[in-house]
């Protein structure tokens, strides 16, 4: 059975492991969770598990989310989402989700909302390498280039879709994949996985188990 | 709330055996080195030159002069790989970053001793009474179980 959870990022700190060595470590408090909802291909055409975490007031809520809920017989809840896991028929409605499900689990993807960074440039926002710093160049140190000609996009002379631009960063949706637990803890439900997950502390993540794994990451499951 | 969560994660990897290091301190810090299968634990010795971090992340730079060249090291403080601090001596300092001892040549890259307070020196005298104080004690029970056994 997959598993998934929802969480919120505590921060970064470092463990050392057995080696000595200085592991970077992300702590998420994750769940508990409950399944409010299984979707099935015969009732909505497709099949996924949706979960709900963390209480909320009602008042906070809406009366069809707190129906929802209620449906579930849980009590209002602040967030709801979806995980397509494949093996949907083993969740129950109301089932509890904490993470001791990831006791087992080496490699989790994480996905979250990244820092929004407001409007930036295309030197930051795509990693063009910008103008020279002289040799004539006036003014356009940070600026992009050329973005079409007369005769680009079959010679119509406008930008070809998806030319990279300056614009709004971050604040996206991003998936960190397979990255390796370290630890849990179940008495105040935190999980330990090595490496930076996206978005600020307190930040909503949604962990699940890995999805695919690298030919090294793999050897290493196989391994242990 | 998350520093107290991230504080109390780490809480259990701190080193609670690491003496009160300050900067302008000469210090030997025992480093295990695996070769191998082996373990060996070497010393490195030298000023403590710069204190960084707070917690687990807490580490220390130690510069010493090998073969007249500067050596600088930093260690995490709490890192397992760490044996032992022994503080040797406590240099009189003036500033938190002793970036200056770089460019500093022979003799006056030596720093003076530090002088303590007062209170320092009661508690130093303090201390002494209290293991002469012990010390007699040790003595007289020995003599004493000497006695009954003669």
């Amino acid at each position: 059975m997959a598993q998934a959870i929802l969480g919120r990022k505590i921060g970064m700190t470092r463990l050392f492991d057995e080696q000595g060595h200085s592991v970077p470590v992300t702590v998420v408090q994750a769940g508990p969770c409950f399944v409010s909802q299984v979707k099935t291909v015969e009732s909505d055409g497709y099949s996924a598990v949706q979960i709900a975490y963390e209480d909320i007031k009602p008042r906070r809520s809406t009366l069809p989310l707190i129906a929802h809920d209620a449906k579930a017989g849980l009590v209002p809840m602040r967030f709801h989402r979806e995980f397509r896991t494949g093996s949907e028929d083993q969740f129950e409605v109301g089932q509890e989700l904490t993470v001791q499900n990831f006791a087992e689990v080496k490699f989790v993807d994480v996905v979250g909302t990244s820092k929004g960074k407001g409007m930036q440039g295309v030197m930051k926002r795509h990693h063009f390498s910008g103008m020279e710093a002289s040799h004539g160049v006036e003014r356009k140190h940070r600026s992009p280039g050329s973005i079409c000609s007369r005769s680009s996009n079959r010679g119509t002379g406008k930008p070809k879709k998806g030319i990279r631009m300056a614009g709004h960063m971050g604040a996206d949706r991003v998936t960190v994949r397979s990255l390796p637990v370290i630890g849990i803890d179940k008495e105040r439900n935190l999980l330990m996985v090595k490496g930076p997950v996206p978005g600020s502390k307190q930040g909503l993540l949604m962990i699940r188990e890995a999805v695919r794994l690298n030919k090294s990451k793999a050897e290493m499951l196989k391994a242990s | 709330m998350s520093d107290d969560i991230l504080r109390s994660v780490t809480q259990g990897q701190l080193n609670s055996t690491i003496p009160m290091v300050s900067v302008g301190d000469t210090v030997d810090v025992h480093v295990k080195i695996v070769e191998g299968a082996k373990e060996r634990i070497q010393v490195f010795t030298g000023v403590v030159i710069k204190r960084q971090g707070s917690g687990i992340n807490e580490t220390i730079t130690v510069r010493r002069i090998v073969a007249n060249e500067g050596v600088e090291r930093t260690f995490p403080i709490h890192s397992p790989r760490i044996a032992g601090i022994k503080v040797q001596r406590h240099g009189h300092v003036r500033r938190s970053k002793l970036y200056y001892l770089r460019e500093r040549v022979g003799k006056k890259r030596r720093l003076r001793d530090r002088r303590r307070g007062l209170g320092w020196l009661v508690q130093q005298e303090e201390q002494q009474s209290q293991e002469a104080a012990e010390r007699e004690a040790k003595e007289k029970a020995a003599a004493e179980a000497s006695g009954s056994e003669g």
